[in-house]
């Protein structure tokens, strides 16, 4: 188990050097020009003179190469550089944001796994059933929809025809305190909308586990020993069904991560997504490469966790992989 | 069944991918409760624009009117200077390079600290410094150095004779205490600014709001409404939907949407005469647009009061240069009347003869042109349409391209451009960038590339002279000379509108720039508004 921890984040380091070199050429090749990013429309009125100080002042008139080592150097010094587009250090605009991404993620991934789970299990009960025909045609249906326009649906839906749920931000546009039932009214709409656009794999798998399962000898010989239906779709079933769950939930993060960016913008959540796009469309080297090195970070831990959770939860696996 | 871990690489793109589709899409937001039984000292407003940044030091409220901060002098409604910091209006030296203010008495910034001359010298020798980034300090160009003489008085020197300066010294004033301790790009000050002004910011949740609450310590007295927040609600329909839920008290809306409130009797509409512009340059480096007749043709072919009338729905008027009709400094007589026939017949005589296609030709030359407008502006893509559809009528051939900034910069100095702009505080501001020969190509500055010594030196007559009466012959000298030879064909003024509750009372709004400052629309005053109870 060390080894393979081991292993895996010595891979992660080219993975991730490779992976900032990469945002650096993209943004560098782009057309648009962060000193006029930077400028906005002051910059119509500014003489040539200003606008030649700022490319310097920025520093992004200098080679490609020179700018991702001194950003590679001084980030492994701790010093993420500054954020151009929204003139604060990275760490702070990080630090300011990432919690609320993360309420944001981990409440819909917890509704999705737990919701998937549960309807996954009552799909696999009868294959072929009524259940299990309507779940898996909700399923392929949300599958197809993106994130964004379920949440510009639910928006229309539930903040202007019912008036039910409010259609974005943190808090009431009116308050100036940041209370916990506040956010949470707030949080409903956004994390519903993540949790759903995240469930059809999970229902998926689930219902394909747990009928595998069913159908392999220990759980028919379970059933043989008369033990109630309930135990044995539960308790033995389910066990060894969810085993690919397992997988999928590592290999969900960088799917939970878009999603979460789009379903943050649509809200106007203040999370880490407003600040994503921001630093991509204004070519913000420093802040669009540490988000980038956030999101592979979590990408790579995602899968370390799925690896060592299967090899835990099945001893066959073991922790070579 | 075996699921394979996506890698690393492949999720990043798609990651950066996606965040760019994203940012296509418009960001709603905001809630639909809340709003109504809001206490009468809160107000609650919607404005379509996030500022980069609140440091002045960085530009943010250069224009004054910044309700956290305090410039030496202010506007009041009908744009004439007062003094804010200043305990009066600056004593200017016979040869108007030297500029003398004495500083108000007893004002305190809002942590407490007591505000002094150095406070000033602070803010502009900060702004000047090559390493601040600040992309407005063409501004200050004039200002050769700033000194204070004891702690109530400042002493500017300008490089030049520069008459309208004074208009520059409503830029707000930041607190040395403070900002002088940290990195004016990116310190905390940009964010968590202290100033001397009616209102101290609570708290900014960028791209959902600002809140501000009544600075007591103000020395024009504590103001009546002590709760105001400004909403960033990009989405114009957002905006009214929140706005009709009571969810908001006032935003700044589109014509079409303030059309929705005509018939909602608790709320006002409000239309701001600005001097915001659109404008259609005419670039002199391209054949067919540099070519005086085509310009004169243009300037009367196009039908200036159908544009009104369609494209802002009466909101707005006929524009016939940078400055608007029923300013001071506009020259009477100098209106162009709309005139296709006159129109042919100056191109007809200038030797342009219509092709087999209906387009004219010229020694070989068709008379056709591009017209870049800034991709997704509704507004600039109408005009820019409708323009096209005029010149169409005489024989031009307009063909109407969109694009960012990035791809329509280089081709400036030969296609023409559906720009905006307009500043209303003093007709130097824009029309020195808009037409000085020397600015020609200088960034954004004179876009047309226009030329025209005339022009070139009433304008530095009408900057080198304090006399109203100098200066008004200089600047009818160029805007007589913009009907001779328009270098751009001048199209709307457009009206800012706002639609606000009407229990704030009978409201105000100032002549209003081209850029909808956060502090434009009836809220430049929000400070002396008394709302009913």
């Amino acid at each position: 188990m060390a080894r393979l921890t081991g292993r895996r984040i010595l891979f992660a380091v080219p993975v991730l050097a490779t992976v900032t070199f990469g945002v650096f050429a993209i943004a560098a090749a782009s057309p648009f020009d962060p000193v006029k990013a930077y400028a906005g429309t002051a910059g119509l009125t500014s003489s040539q003179d200003n606008l030649d100080q700022l490319r310097a002042n920025l520093g992004v008139d200098r080679p490609l190469v020179t700018r991702w080592w001194d950003w590679l150097t001084s980030a492994l010094r701790g010093d993420l550089g500054d954020s151009s587009v929204l003139r604060q250090p990275v760490a702070d605009v990080v630090g300011e944001r990432i919690g609320w991404s993360v309420l944001l993620a981990a409440t819909a991934f917890l509704a999705a796994v737990l919701l998937g789970t549960a309807l996954g299990v009552l799909a696999a009960r009868r294959q072929g059933g009524w259940l299990d025909r309507a779940v898996r045609a909700v399923a392929y249906t949300l599958e197809a929809a993106p994130p964004f326009w379920l949440g510009l649906l639910a928006v229309w839906l539930f903040a202007l025809k019912l008036g039910a749920l409010p259609a974005g931000g943190l808090t009431d546009t009116g308050s100036t305190t940041i209370t916990a039932g506040q956010v949470a009214s707030h949080l409903a709409l956004p994390a519903a909308v993540l949790a759903v656009s995240q469930l059809p794999w999970f229902v998926l798998y689930v219902r394909q586990g747990v009928g595998d399962a069913l159908e392999e000898d220990p759980v028919r010989g379970a059933r043989a020993r008369g033990l109630a239906p309930r135990t044995v779709l539960i308790g033995h079933a389910l066990r060894s069904g969810m085993l690919p769950v397992l997988t999928l939930i590592g290999s969900r993060v960088p799917e939970l991560i878009t999603g979460a960016l789009l379903v943050e913008t649509v809200f106007s959540w203040p999370g880490i997504a407003a600040a994503t796009v921001q630093a991509a469309t204004s070519i913000d080297f420093p802040l669009l490469a540490a988000l980038t090195v956030l999101a592979t970070l979590a990408v790579l831990l995602g899968n370390l966790a799925a690896d060592l959770l299967y090899g835990l939860a099945d001893p066959r696996v073991g922790f070579d992989g | 069944m075996v699921v394979r871990p996506a890698r690393g690489a492949t999720a990043v793109a798609a990651v950066a991918a996606l965040s760019v589709t994203a940012s296509a899409c418009s960001a709603p937001g905001g809630s639909g409760e809340g709003g109504k039984g809001r206490a009468a000292s809160s107000a609650v407003v919607g404005i379509a624009y996030e500022p980069d940044t609140l440091s002045p030091l960085l530009g943010y409220g250069k224009d004054g009117n910044s309700k956290i901060f305090d410039g030496l002098l202010t506007h009041d409604a009908d744009m004439k200077l007062q003094p804010a910091l200043a305990a009066a209006l600056p004593k200017v030296s016979a040869d108007g390079r030297t500029y003398t203010y004495k500083l108000r008495d007893g004002v305190r910034f809002s942590d407490g600290k007591p505000f002094s001359a150095k406070d000033v010298v602070f803010t502009y020798e900060t702004i000047l410094d090559k390493k601040t980034n600040n992309a407005s300090k063409t501004e200050l160009d004039a200002v050769d150095t700033v000194e204070a003489k004891g702690d109530d008085t400042v002493v500017f020197r300008l490089k030049y004779p520069y008459a309208p300066f004074a208009e520059r010294t409503v830029l707000p004033i930041a607190p040395e205490h403070i900002a002088g301790k940290q990195d004016v790009n990116t310190g905390d000050f940009t964010t968590k600014p202290i100033g001397t002004g009616p209102y101290t910011l609570v708290k900014w949740s960028k791209g959902e709001k600002l809140t501000f609450k009544a600075n007591p310590r103000y020395w024009g007295g504590e103001p009546k409404v002590r709760n105001f927040t400004m909403a960033i609600v990009k989405d114009d329909d957002v905006r009214a939907t929140r706005l009709r839920s009571g969810d908001l008290d006032g935003a700044i809306l589109p014509p079409n949407l303030v059309a929705t409130f005509k018939s909602d009797g608790d709320k006002k509409t409000y239309a701001a005469r600005t001097f915001d512009y659109r404008v259609v340059t005419l670039p002199t480096g391209n054949k067919v647009a540099g070519d005086t007749a085509v310009r004169r043709a243009l300037d009367i072919g196009v039908d200036r009061k159908a544009m009104v009338d369609s494209i802002l729905y009466g909101a707005g008027k006929e524009a016939y240069g940078p400055v608007p009709t029923d300013s001071p400094w506009f020259t009477e007589g100098t209106e162009r009347t709309h005139d296709l026939a006159k129109a042919r017949r100056i191109l007809d005589d200038a030797g342009w003869k219509a092709g087999k296609d209906g387009i004219r030709v010229r020694n070989g030359v068709r008379a056709s042109f591009p017209l870049w407008y800034l991709t997704g502006d509704k507004l600039r893509q109408d005009h820019a349409l409708a323009y096209a559809s005029d010149a169409k009528k005489l024989g031009i051939q307009i063909k109407v391209e969109s694009g960012t900034w990035e791809v329509i910069e280089p081709r400036m100095p030969k296609d023409a451009v559906l720009a905006g702009g307009g500043s209303p505080a003093d007709p130097d501001f824009d029309q020195y960038t808009l037409l000085k020969s020397s600015l020609a190509g200088n960034g954004f500055n004179n876009m047309a590339w226009y030329d025209n010594a005339r022009v070139d030196k009433a304008l530095d007559a009408a900057r080198r002279t304090d006399d109203r009466d100098s200066r008004k012959a200089a600047y009818d000298t160029v805007q007589r000379e913009l009907v001779k030879n328009p270098g751009y064909t001048f199209l709307t003024h457009i009206d800012h509108l706002y639609v606000v509750g009407d229990r704030f009372g009978d409201l105000t709004t100032q002549v209003e720039p081209h850029d909808h400052g956060l502090a434009s629309g009836p809220w430049w005053n929000v400070e002396k508004w008394q709302p009913a109870s």
